[in-house]
Parts: structure tokens; C-alpha cells; sequence
């Protein structure tokens, strides 16, 4: 019988030893973050790692400087201005240009860098200057401003219509009422959009590899791959992390702040554009899109049928779509596993304690590919070596796919995380109560109830965790065991020495999976307005 | 006895949710726990479920000792069925699989024959395909009861079972959901703050406030001689009148009453609306002052010519209009507890 466990504590006071979930709780959150643990514990074991490195350290942080400031203030206001011109202005084809904004999510980094390096090329524009921190700076902003774009469309279309009326009738006009009102209320949303676009271009390792930008992902990779100095690699990803952790930090208390700004149910009568501004109010995002999506998508079509006609692809590229399409397969089942076990514990356990392991598992998410592929072998080195001193079977954990599972759950987790977690969150409590009552124990519960309930956000957290390991592009360089290339490596690798037409039926294929989630977002967003 | 609880007690941080109480169960009978919101019902259903655990105290539900200083059974060994405010149903099971839900461990034949009997009992055998979101909100009160009875629970504890529900539907369903539970032979603690509903719900009755008991008994007891003034207030409306005690008879300004045991001395009585008569053949004593019509019965505020305001209740065969002069006084059987 499961009796027992109301022990005396502290006078007349009782409690309930903390339960086996919140134990397996601590312990999924535990493995995930743990090995972050190894990248201040660096500083301590080898505190000189750095000093035949200090030459990388300048660029490093110059480039992050520039990363900042020009993706920065590139996503703000691109994102902020597409924004503000679908909430609150009407034209023909806004319905459908709204959502094709977005579409840029599925691009990733170094796929829009091999295009515009190819296409530079093709197009006899040698004179413009891509490989650069300016090129570098482009090709973020470009990718990335829908994460602005999203948040402050969400911010602007649940304020409501009173304050800009509000406005408007002290005498300002639509486009100043908007700018000193609508966007200041939406600053919170603005800001964490702003943060989570900069921590991907920090985190980017693809595209300022191929625009020889030196950022710190870079120096990882060469003091890593180059000098096999992995102290000095693990005290670089930690820099670059205090920067992505601020970002995340941000994110996070912008979020709550949000949705708190003022909501109300009314809509914002829209500004109906006519004439030259109407055209432009097409025009413009089209044009984006058609730069950022529809052109590249066409011209890696053509590379495509031409490297299958011209026996361009590489032997390997069979290997590779099958590796990619395995390790995004089997990681959904780990990611998502992991991100259910964490979920669904906090949400039974009593125990605060699980409720802050999880929080910190989900940092994970503000940790760059690179970082975490060098953490992460660090304890699995240890492992490994204890399991041969044991058992003499090799090095089991390091040389094979098991870090890189390892990598993407300590990375991916949060993303997986947050969707069934949410999920989750629409189930009454009343259904476990419910379901206890009527002799269900904990995982009994889990089964019968909530995973037929949540299964929507479990499949939606399954496809993000899919394209995400899909297009991840450091990590796996960094942990792939030999001749396990995927089809992000074989992208890099191709675009590396300019064979563009061999880089591009791998690419298509990371963009076209890539539009999956996107689509799913398009449609959830739909359901809900 | 089916159900005891004994001493039990639960602090939520600083604040006491529920301070030591006592109540025991019959098999068979069904309890209503009558009290304001917060006043620490819900914590006490809550425990004896098994969803709180208790800081002291024991609770015994059939025999078995469930919670207790070293005892601990966690809700889905404790056989106590509980039907929820919001019902808690599945969305995404049928009503039939809803029934079944906690039937899982039964064997095929018994788990069919069970549902189908509860089902019957709740007179819904012809729904049992439908999904939850497709029945109305008191048959998702029924298909609640028949998931919470099927697996023939030692106890069945329902939380404001009635409170999402619209008023003319609600006095049905609680004749109804009485029905269903004497016919079941469940034994039935019930939480409300609604005080028509527990008066007219339970075999017996028991008054909470501020964690604690302050009275259970007869539904007919506690609203005729209620144990303090609170309790008179919150089980309907009364008339707390001032008077001098001595035996058997209390004098007040409106008249003599009798004492339901006696007393001696200034204390104070409860009188309620319905037992003020208003008579045209005497010379008035009173001013209506204002009048709350509802329907079969009219509750009157009078000003009284001592200076008190007297509620009254009357059947609506007459009117009084506001400003009206009238004589009130106590009718003859009158009968008031003494509420200091």
C-alpha cells in the first residue's frame, strides 16, 4: 500500500515528503542544465585558458557590439513599422500580406547568406560588400524581424482602440497618434521581440561563419575545432552567454509586463490607404518577402535541377537527408518527453523546488549551439571515461549521436517546454482532482487525461523540436560523429567553398520543412483572431 | 458510522483555513456543510478527498483510517467519489466513458453493467454517446453524479454542485440529486453557501464559520433555534429583538414570546419574518417602509412606533403599499431561541 509519509515536522505541523515527481522533475531539470554548470566552473579549473586567445577577444566583442546595435535597431523599427501598418491600416491583400510577413521564420541565417552570396555572384554584384559585419547585420535583420513583427502586432491589436482615439481627439493625426501612443504602450512586447531577435543572431553560427565575421560563435569554433582547447572554448561561450542570458532575462520580464499593458476589446477602426499609399502599402512588404523567401526559394529551385543535372550533388547528400530526417525524428520523442516529464511535474508537485529547477532547465533556450555542444562534453567526457575505466567499452557517449541527443535537449527543451506547458495550463485542475478521485494515480492521470487533451501542443512542440534540429547548424558541426553529416552541415560545407549549386537542394529542403511550424503559427493565430 | 472526522485542521501559510473540526456521517446519510464563501468548506471536502493534507486531526472513511499522524492515503485508494463544481468532466471522452472513467480496474462485464446502471439511475441511458460538450448544463450535472457513484464510493462529496446552474433549473436538480443519492443508499457530504439549498438538501445540517462548527443538526432544528445570532442571519432573514427574560417567556416591545427553554434576565431573541402577522383589526402600530415583492410571499421592512425595524414576512394574497399604516405582531405559536 502507498501509505506512510505524514511525517512530525516542527510542532503540530505535518507535510508530505516531497513526491516521486517532484523528484523526477529535479532530475529532467537537472540533466538538462547541469552542464551549463561547466561554463563559469572553466574559469576555476583553468583560469589562464584564455591568454593564448586574447587576439580574438577584440573582434569578438566588436562584432557583438556591431550584432547588437545593427540588428537592433534594424529589427525595431522593420518590425515595428510592418507592425503598425497591418494593425492599424487597411488595403487590398492585407489579409493575406499580414500573415506572408512571417513567412521569413522559415528562413534560416546561413540558407538567405548562401543565396546572397550565389546570387551576388551570378548577378555580377561583386562590388557589394557582404562579407562583413554590415552584410552579417542585413542578412539578421532580414531573417529575423518577424519575431518583432509578431509581438508587436499582438501588442497593438490587444490595446485596443480608446487611447489612440483618445489621442486623436486631442488633435494629433493617425500616423502621430500611433507613433506617440500606440507604440510607446507596446514598448514592453517591442523590447522583447527586439531581445529574442538579437539573442538568434549572437547565437548564429552559419552566416557570420560564411561572411567571415569574427564573433564569438566563431572563436568557439576555432579555438575548439582548431586548437582543441576546450577551457578556452568553454570561458569564450561563457562571455557570449552572459550577453544571450541578459537577452533571455529581458525577454522573460517584458513578457509579464505585456500582458499586462492596457487591454481592451474594441478594435481600432482601421485607416483605409488609397492611391500612391495603398500601392506602397503592398509594394513594400511584398518586396520583402519576395527578397527574403520567394527569390531565394526560386534561384535554390534552379540550383537544384541543375546540380541534379549536372551530377553537382554530393555523394553524401543521401546520408545526409537521411541523418537530418533520423535526428530531428528521434529527438522529438527526448525533447518533448523531457519537456512533458517537466511540465506536467510542476504542474502536481508541492514542491517549490521543482518549480525552480524548471525555470532554470529552460535557460537552455538563450544558450548558443556552440556553447552548449562544448558544455555538454564536458560531463559526458567524465562519463564516458568512468564507463571504460568500468566496463572497457570505449568512449561510448562522445564519439556517437548520444551528445548531440544530449545537446539539443539541454537546447531545445525550453521550446518544446513552453507549448506543453501552455497546453497544460488550459487544463482545470479539476480534471486531475477528478480523475484521482475516481482511482487514477499520478501517471495514470497523465495518460488518460492530459495527453489525449494536450496532443495538439504536443505536436505542435514535436514540430518545432523537428525543424529546429533540422537547421541546427553548430552543435552538430562541433559533436556529429564521423561521416555524420546532416543537411545543415552540407549546406555550410558547400557554401563554404562557394559550390552554391550543391548547397542548394540540401537548403531547400531545411526551408520547405522549416515552413511546417510556420504554418501551424499562421493557422493558430488565425483560430484565435 | 461511515465517515468521521476528528479534529482536523489546516493553515494555509498565516491563515487557518479550517481550526479542529468534528463531523461524522451515517451510512446512508447525506450532510449539508452550510457556510460563506472562505469560510474553510471547500479545504474540509478538499481533505477528506484527499487533494489537502490535513495539519491535524484524523479522518476515517469505512473503517479506514486515511489520514491521520502517520497515516497517509492518497485520494485514488480512498473510494470517495466527488462531484465537482465545474463537474470536471472529460472533454474528451464520451458520457459513457466519462461513467466509466473509474471503473478501469473492473473486469469488461462488470464495468458495462456498472455504467449502464448509473446511467439509468441518472436517467440518461440514451445519451451515452454524446460528448460533454453537447449536453446542458444539467445533465453535465447528472453525467458528473453518475462518474462520481458508478464505482459504488464509500462517501460521494459534492462542492457547489448547483452554483453554475440557473435558478429554475436549480431547485429540480437538487430534488432530483437527492433522489438519485437515496436511491444509490450513497452516503453524501455536500458544500454550499447557498442556504435554501442545504435546508432543503440534508438529512442534517452543519453551520461553518471561520474554519470551525459552530452548528449541525436537524435542517428544521438549526433554523428554528439557531445556536448564536450569526447563524440565525446567515440560515434566512430574522428579527433580533431585545428583551427581558424570565422562565418561560421573554417580554420584548412588540409583546410577550415564549421561550423555548427557559432564561432569566436581558438577552436577546430571534424572531423570524414569518412569524410577525399583520392585523387590520387592531389600531396600527407601524409605517411600511419599504417592500420586497417576490412573487408567493412579500417581505415587508416596517418602522414600529418603539422604534425598531421589523422585517414581515406575508403571503402576497394582500398588498401593503409603501407608507401604509399597520398593526404588526407576533403570531400566536411564536416560539423564539434566545441568540446572544
Amino acid at each position: 500500500m502507498e501509505v506512510a509519509s505524514i511525517a512530525r515536522a516542527g510542532g503540530r505541523a505535518r507535510r508530505r515528503r516531497p513526491d516521486g515527481w517532484s523528484a523526477l522533475t529535479i532530475l529532467a531539470a537537472a540533466l538538462v542544465a547541469g552542464p551549463l554548470l561547466v561554463l563559469p566552473a572553466s574559469f576555476v579549473v583553468a583560469p589562464d585558458a584564455l591568454s593564448d586567445f586574447t587576439g580574438l577577444l577584440p573582434d569578438a566583442a566588436l562584432a557583438t557590439v556591431y550584432l547588437l546595435v545593427g540588428v537592433g535597431a534594424g529589427t525595431l523599427v522593420l518590425g515595428t513599422a510592418l507592425a503598425a501598418l497591418m494593425a492599424f491600416c487597411d488595403f487590398p491583400g492585407r489579409r493575406w500580406l499580414e500573415w506572408a510577413v512571417v513567412l521569413p521564420l522559415a528562413m534560416p541565417g546561413y540558407v538567405f547568406t548562401l543565396f546572397a552570396l550565389g546570387a551576388r555572384d551570378d548577378l555580377g554584384l561583386t562590388w557589394l560588400p557582404l562579407r562583413s559585419a554590415g552584410g552579417a547585420v542585413a542578412v539578421f535583420t532580414l531573417t529575423l524581424y518577424p519575431y518583432v513583427y509578431l509581438l508587436a502586432r499582438n501588442a497593438f491589436l490587444s490595446q485596443g482602440a480608446e487611447l489612440v482615439e483618445a489621442a486623436r481627439g486631442l488633435g494629433l493625426g493617425p500616423v502621430r497618434a500611433i507613433i506617440r501612443v500606440a507604440v510607446p504602450i507596446a514598448r514592453p512586447a517591442i523590447l522583447g521581440g527586439v531581445a529574442l531577435a538579437l539573442m538568434e543572431s549572437l547565437a548564429d553560427f552559419g552566416s557570420v561563419n560564411l561572411l567571415g565575421v569574427q564573433t564569438f560563435t566563431n572563436a568557439i569554433y576555432k579555438v575548439y575545432n582548431g586548437a582543441f582547447d576546450r577551457d578556452a572554448a568553454l570561458q569564450l561561450g561563457t562571455l557570449l552567454v552572459s550577453v544571450t542570458l541578459t537577452l533571455l532575462v529581458i525577454e522573460r520580464s517584458t513578457r509579464g509586463r505585456a500582458r499586462y499593458a492596457a487591454e481592451s476589446g474594441r478594435r481600432f477602426a482601421p485607416i483605409r490607404l488609397r492611391g500612391p499609399a495603398a500601392v506602397a502599402a503592398v509594394a513594400a512588404p511584398l518586396a520583402l518577402v519576395g527578397l527574403v523567401v520567394l527569390a531565394p526559394v526560386a534561384q535554390l529551385t534552379v540550383w537544384s535541377v541543375q546540380s541534379i543535372q549536372d551530377g553537382l550533388l554530393a555523394p553524401e547528400f543521401g546520408t545526409a537527408a537521411r541523418n537530418s530526417l533520423l535526428l530531428a525524428a528521434m529527438s522529438i520523442a527526448l525533447v518533448v518527453g523531457a519537456a512533458l516529464v517537466m511540465a506536467y511535474g510542476r504542474r502536481v508537485s508541492a514542491s517549490a523546488s521543482a518549480g525552480r529547477a524548471v525555470s532554470v532547465a529552460t535557460i537552455g533556450y538563450g544558450v548558443p549551439g556552440s556553447v552548449v555542444a562544448v558544455a555538454v562534453l564536458v560531463p559526458l567526457g567524465w562519463l564516458d571515461h568512468r564507463l571504460d575505466d568500468v566496463a572497457g567499452v570505449g568512449l561510448i557517449l562522445t564519439g556517437t549521436v548520444i551528445s548531440l541527443f544530449v545537446a539539443y535537449t539541454v537546447r531545445f527543451v525550453a521550446l518544446a517546454f513552453q507549448s506543453v506547458d501552455s497546453g497544460l495550463e488550459r487544463v482545470p485542475r479539476s480534471l486531475d482532482d477528478a480523475a484521482r478521485g475516481l482511482g487514477s494515480d499520478r501517471l495514470d492521470v497523465l495518460a488518460r487525461v492530459h495527453v489525449p487533451l494536450i496532443w495538439g501542443a504536443m505536436a505542435t512542440a514535436g514540430l518545432l523540436v523537428f525543424t529546429e534540429v533540422m537547421r541546427e547548424l553548430p552543435a552538430t558541426l562541433l559533436l556529429r560523429p564521423l561521416g555524420g553529416d546532416t543537411l545543415a552541415v552540407a549546406v555550410w560545407q558547400a557554401t563554404a567553398e562557394s559550390l552554391y549549386q550543391t548547397a542548394a537542394l540540401p537548403a531547400l529542403l531545411i526551408v520547405l520543412v522549416g515552413l511546417g511550424p510556420v504554418a501551424v503559427l499562421i493557422h493558430l493565430s488565425r483560430r484565435l483572431a | 458510522m461511515s465517515v468521521a472526522v476528528h479534529g482536523v485542521a489546516k493553515a494555509f501559510g498565516t491563515t487557518r483555513a479550517v481550526a479542529g473540526v468534528d463531523l461524522e456521517l451515517s451510512r446512508g446519510e447525506l450532510v449539508s456543510v452550510l457556510g460563506p464563501s472562505g469560510c474553510g468548506k471547500t479545504t474540509l471536502l478538499r481533505m477528506i478527498a484527499g487533494f489537502e493534507v490535513p495539519d491535524a486531526g484524523t479522518i476515517v472513511v469505512g473503517g479506514q483510517t486515511v489520514a491521520g499522524p502517520g497515516e497517509w492515503v492518497p485520494p485514488e485508494r480512498r473510494r470517495i467519489g466527488m462531484v465537482f463544481q465545474d463537474y470536471a468532466l472529460f472533454p474528451h471522452l464520451r458520457v459513457r466513458d466519462n461513467v466509466a472513467f473509474g471503473l478501469a480496474r473492473r473486469d469488461a462485464g462488470e464495468r458495462g453493467r456498472l455504467t449502464t446502471r448509473t446511467l439509468e439511475l441518472v436517467g440518461l441511458q440514451h445519451k451515452g454517446d454524446r460528448y460533454p460538450h453537447e449536453l446542458s448544463g444539467g445533465e453535465r450535472q447528472r453525467v458528473a453524479l453518475a462518474r462520481a457513484l458508478a464505482p459504488e464510493p464509500e462517501l460521494v462529496l459534492l462542492d457547489e454542485p448547483f452554483s453554475s446552474l440557473d435558478a429554475t433549473l436549480r431547485a429540480d436538480l437538487r430534488r432530483e440529486v437527492a433522489l438519485i443519492l437515496r436511491e444509490a443508499g450513497a452516503t453524501a457530504l455536500l458544500v454550499t453557501h447557498d442556504q435554501e439549498e442545504a435546508l432543503t438538501l440534508g438529512d442534517r445540517l452543519a453551520v461553518m464559520r471561520e474554519g470551525a462548527l459552530v452548528q449541525a443538526g436537524a435542517p428544521t432544528d438549526v433554523y428554528a433555534r439557531p445556536a448564536d445570532r450569526w447563524t440565525a442571519q446567515f440560515v434566512g432573514e430574522v428579527n433580533v429583538l431585545a428583551g427581558i427574560a424570565d422562565g418561560a417567556s421573554v417580554r420584548t416591545d412588540i409583546g410577550d414570546l415564549t421561550l423555548p427553554a427557559p432564561a432569566e434576565g436581558p438577552v436577546h431573541v430571534a424572531l423570524r419574518p414569518e412569524q410577525l402577522r399583520v392585523d387590520a383589526a387592531h389600531d396600527p402600530n407601524a409605517e411600511v417602509v419599504d417592500r420586497d415583492f417576490r412573487g408567493h410571499d412579500v417581505l415587508y421592512r416596517l418602522r414600529h412606533q418603539a422604534g425598531l425595524t421589523l422585517l414581515v414576512q406575508l403571503p402576497s394574497l394582500e398588498l401593503h403599499e409603501v407608507g401604509a399604516r399597520v398593526f404588526v405582531g407576533p403570531v400566536a405559536s411564536a416560539v423564539v431561541p434566545v441568540v446572544d
